[in-house]
């Protein structure tokens, strides 16, 4: 029951997002504000900081066009997510609305979109292994149902591609379970918009998707609203309709400039780069609502996508997230400019959950041999290409010059691979021990003998 | 002024209250739905309060409740086996009460108030006694709970009962007042000691690297900095896991959900090598993830703390992991800037020295009011901004601690676990170990240590040149050092937390392969000298058996038939 709120005209400050306002009746924090603006345009925002006369509301549209005679009213409730399963096929704006000229969304139920923390006692331990087709990820740094694995790349690398062709390929074997992609635009370009839903429609993805755009025009604080919104439909369709959703968010580093950005106008004390000192909560915040629960059947996984500014993995951005995330894809400029796609450098690649998700009943048997030996043998080949740039390839050892060769191999076969190139586990195992077959068997030190013998055909 | 207040400022956790007069620390119910918060700061008649949940909604006006006591922990049988958030509310319990998700508002007890516990006596009535004696014992499970007089109660024993209790049901009564089972002690206070003492006993971790290169004493802090993926959990649940301390108090500390769930699932199923009774039968876990409320994530360190120096107090060596500190001293940070105090290096708060070492001076090795010899060990990880160890968090924890192991990055990417580095690492407590090695080990252990150090250090030194002209060009005798230092890496300092053999390595099983790689070493340099060819030494048959002997269960005659393999081959080559 929501009481009939008053009206305000009493704004004594506009600085940046906020507006800061005087009133009379308590306001509760986080409350939700319309302001109307003197030509009848409407704009929403969110009370910050909250005191016995004044209160510091942040507008999500952005401030343009307000002044001290607007119109302030306060709403009396804190921002809801009206969800509904017929979100799925749909594309909404940053703050919700539809883009694609269909109806309202006819909610379900309103939901907090700020979530609340899964207690860690009712979560289940992630353990299904996500099929993504890609040799580099299924092989060596395997995704599993629940767990956040980022994309950690750099401005003109191809990560958007991946992620498409990941949302497209990703399954769960031997299962007909209800799989749904939620899809968040953060700060994209117009251009890369368009590709994104030229993707989705020739794909047919977008019926089993919902997506969310903010565009790089779009106004900064509705990008922090954004990923929020989508967060709360994907644990909707996970947690209450029982679907196993994979969450693709980009780009990450678009979302902490826009925290910066209204931390400034906030005049908060910066902390490292000028970002914000809560950074690390704020991000944990979004990446924690990944995993799954105790007795429930569906799941949220995500693949944030971030691009390293100066692709430096020590920034802030990817540096916070990797301390939060189950690990890192880490995308290779070098790699790229050789003409390899997917550009995965699986040297600092990582994925934590990897362990529970492979090896018998789940992959193959022979998953984490096979695995750490492409490893050790490509880091080994690696170290060698530094000393032949000095010492010249003749004066390497055989088997050196064989894991030499292998690395350029393990490249070009194992790592590249079409953008439609959908590989299944069986196929990127067996790839691993085709290549193992150029190098010595007692070369292969991190292999048993049992798989040796089962898997290395003539 | 009176107990109860009204709300003046809501911003985010930190809320400011008016009409009420509390002490600093004191904890308050805030607004309607009485969340919980802890007085931090008082101006004029302002009161500013961080509160433990979340504050979304909650406006001025609304009352303001202080309870008068500082933020506690209760104490007594049932903490072990628990799973708590950072102010000690049982997540299992919140699970029942409230489903899946962890909303506010909701409170439950640290100790559950219907368990019985089978209280049997030690001391009689008409006894004397002070604060810290032992009252009797129960049974927790597996370990042997020992009730002891309250802090603030001492004097003659008028009543004892014996029989099942629960925790707040009387079982004696000293000077006129009942005891119950269950303390409270505010958790920013230490507990109270006899006497501290120098730590001379290594807390025994079965990890190669740690017990003979880096050892750390019961009694000691240690702190564990290195960039995300390069092992610091799997580190602390290696030693959770193996460590000889009695009780392991873990705290996950602002770190991920699904890594708590991991530890959640393994413990209870894993043993405890020494008892055989499962592991969670001696850990308590506090579990304050990184989405869960800042302010009880800057708590969740002194609950566990507190609950560590209980277990010490009845004669136990504790074992305290905080995984991370980097992520409680953001918290600090972030109230900090809330409450716009005047910030120090990188936004941090000027007191967070001070505080680091307040946490770290609680570790200690102790005689017990009640006279018994108990311990908490610290094991701090720290995870710096881009692995860079010289920010605030890292050189204000290693001012304090005596032992660092730093975990490297590129050691990760080679899949050298652990990941400690051999060549940054230190421990201050050689020394004082180093009598305990002798004895109960071997006579020649710090020796051997000493010249497997320092055969690391001629490597990497070696490397560079090798880096520059490759290794044809290095003398025989210097290939033979980056032989046995690769010995030294491979055989023993990788060790592999996933193999059943390997994961956990007895100290004298460590001082016989420390003790094969020098005989190796000796062996070659003898038949070098007797002219053998190089290749024959590197490619000895058996140096595979060696390597691979780590993982076989049989592995202690595996050693030994290695020692005879090496005699015999070496003799072959003149040696």
């Amino acid at each position: 029951m929501a009481e009939v709120s008053k009206e305000y005209k009493t704004i004594t400050e506009i600085a940046g997002p906020l507006v800061f306002v005087e009133k009379t009746e308590p306001i509760g924090y986080r409350e939700l504000v319309s302001v109307r603006l003197s030509d009848g345009t409407m704009k929403r925002g969110q009370v910050l900081d909250t005191s016995d006369d004044m209160v510091v509301v942040q507008i999500f549209e952005g401030t343009t066009g307000i002044d001290r005679d607007a119109t302030v009213r306060f709403l009396g409730e804190t921002m809801k997510m009206p969800v509904s399963k017929d979100m799925l096929g749909r594309i909404l704006s940053g703050s919700g609305q539809p883009l694609d000229g269909g109806p309202e969304i006819t909610p379900e139920k309103k939901l907090d979109i700020n979530g609340a923390a899964i207690n860690p006692w009712a979560r289940d331990n992630p353990s299904d292994f996500i099929q993504t087709g890609i040799s580099t990820i299924d092989g060596m740094n395997t995704l599993v149902r629940g767990q956040k694995l980022p994309i950690f790349s750099g401005s003109g690398l191809p990560h958007n591609e991946l992620a498409l062709q990941i949302a497209r390929q990703a399954k769960v074997r031997g299962t007909g379970e209800e799989f749904a992609v939620v899809f968040i635009a953060m700060g994209i370009t117009n251009e890369e918009k368009q590709m994104f839903m030229k993707e989705f429609e020739r794909t047919g993805a977008l019926k089993n998707a919902v997506v969310f755009l903010n565009l790089a025009d779009d106004p900064a604080v509705e990008r922090i609203v954004t990923p929020r919104l989508g967060l709360t439909t994907a644990e909707y369709l996970a947690f209450e309709l029982g679907m196993h959703v994979l969450v693709i968010m980009t780009d990450v580093t678009n979302y902490c400039e826009a925290l910066r950005q209204v931390g400034a106008a906030r005049e908060e004390v910066p902390g490292r780069r000028g970002y914000p000192g809560y950074m690390y909560t704020d991000l944990a915040e979004l990446y924690e609502r990944a995993g799954r629960i105790k007795g429930k059947k569906g799941s949220v996984t995500q693949i944030p996508i971030l691009s390293m500014p100066g692709d430096d993995i020590t920034h802030p951005i990817p540096d916070l997230s990797g301390y939060i995330t189950e690990g890192q894809i880490v995308m290779s400029r070098e790699l790229h400019r050789n003409g390899i796609y997917p550009p995965v450098n699986v040297s600092s690649s990582l994925s934590r959950l990897m362990g529970g998700g492979t090896g018998e009943g789940k992959t193959r048997d022979d998953h984490k041999n096979v695995s750490d030996q492409l490893y050790a043998a490509y880091a080994e080949g690696k170290d060698l290409r530094g000393l032949v740039a000095i010492v010249g390839k003749e004066s390497l050892s055989a088997k050196d010059q064989k894991l030499l060769d292998f690395a350029d191999v393990f490249e070009d076969k194992f790592v590249r691979q079409g953008a439609d190139e959908d590989r299944s586990i069986e196929e990127t195992l067996d790839l691993g021990w085709e290549l193992f077959k150029t190098l010595d068997q007692d070369q292969l030190t991190r292999i048993s003998r049992k798989y040796i013998e089962k898997y290395m055909k003539a | 002024m009176s107990n109860e207040g009204i709300i003046y400022r809501v911003a985010g956790p930190v809320v400011t209250a008016v009409g009420i007069s509390p002490r600093m620390y004191d904890v308050v119910q805030v607004g309607n739905e009485k969340l919980m918060g802890e007085v931090i700061k008082i101006v004029g008649d302002r009161t500013i309060i961080q509160v433990y949940e979340n504050t979304d909604g909650v406006k001025p006006g609304e009352p303001v409740v202080n309870t008068g006591r500082p933020l506690a922990v209760e104490l007594g049988p049932g903490l072990l086996h628990s799973v708590y958030d950072g102010i000690q509310r049982p997540l299992k319990v919140l699970n029942e009460q409230m489903g899946d998700f962890i909303f506010r508002g909701v409170t439950a007890p640290g100790l559950d108030r219907t368990a019985k516990w089978d209280f049997e006596p030690v001391v009689k009535e008409g006894e004397t006694v002070a604060p810290g004696q032992v009252l009797g014992t129960v049974m927790e499970g597996t370990m042997l709970h020992k009730i002891m007089v309250p802090p603030n109660v001492s004097g003659k024993v008028e009543k004892i009962n014996k029989g099942s209790f629960t925790v707040e049901e009387t079982v004696a009564v000293i000077d006129g007042k009942d005891v119950i089972m269950m303390q409270r002690w505010p958790v920013r206070v230490p507990r109270p000691v006899a006497e501290k003492f120098q730590p001379d006993v290594p807390l025994v971790t079965g990890l190669r690297v740690l017990d003979t290169m880096f050892p750390l004493a019961k009694g000691g802090a240690s702190a564990i900095p290195g960039g995300f993926g390069t092992g610091k959990t799997v580190t602390q649940q290696s030693l959770a896991k193996w460590s000889d301390a009695e009780i392991v108090v873990y705290i996950g500390c602002g770190e991920r959900g699904n890594e708590m769930t991991e530890v959640l699932t393994e413990f209870p199923e894993l043993e405890d090598p020494k008892s055989g009774h499962p592991l969670m039968n001696r850990t308590v876990l506090i579990a304050n993830t990184s989405n869960m409320p800042v302010a009880a994530r800057e708590a969740s360190v002194y609950t566990g703390m507190t609950i560590a120096e209980y277990y010490r107090d009845m004669g136990y060596n504790v074992a305290l992991m905080a995984d991370s500190t980097s992520r409680w001293a953001e918290a600090m940070r972030e109230i900090s800037s809330r409450l716009e105090e005047m910030p120090g290096e990188e936004g941090y708060p000027a007191y967070l020295a001070g505080r680091l070492s307040e946490f770290y001076e609680r570790a200690c090795r102790a005689r017990t009011l009640a006279g018994f010899d108990g311990s908490i060990s610290v094991i701090g990880a720290v995870s710096p901004p881009g692995g860079d160890i010289s920010e605030p968090v890292s050189q204000n924890t290693l001012r304090i601690v005596r032992v660092f192991w730093a975990l490297d990055t590129k050691l990760r990417e080679r899949r050298h676990f652990p990941t400690i580095n051999w060549l940054t690492s230190y421990s201050l407590y050689d020394k004082q170990l180093r009598d305990w090695y002798v004895k109960s080990v071997d006579e020649a252990f710090p020796e051997l240590r000493e010249w497997a150090m320092q055969t690391l250090q001629q490597e990497s030194e070696l490397q560079e040149i090798v880096q520059l002209v490759g290794s044809d060009a290095l003398s025989d005798d210097k290939k033979i050092i980056l032989d046995v230092s690769k010995m030294i890496r491979e055989v023993f300092l990788q060790q592999n937390a996933y193999d059943p053999v390997d994961t956990y390595c007895p100290l004298p099983r460590q001082f016989m392969m420390m003790k094969l790689i020098k005989k190796y070493s000796d062996l070659a340099d003898k038949a070098l000298a007797a002219g053998a060819q190089i290749d024959k030494i590197t490619s000895l048959p058996a140096k595979d058996r060696f390597i691979k002997a780590k993982y076989e269960p049989t592995i202690d005659e595996e050693l030994l038939a290695v020692e005879k393999d090496f005699d015999e081959q070496f003799k072959e080559l003149g040696a």
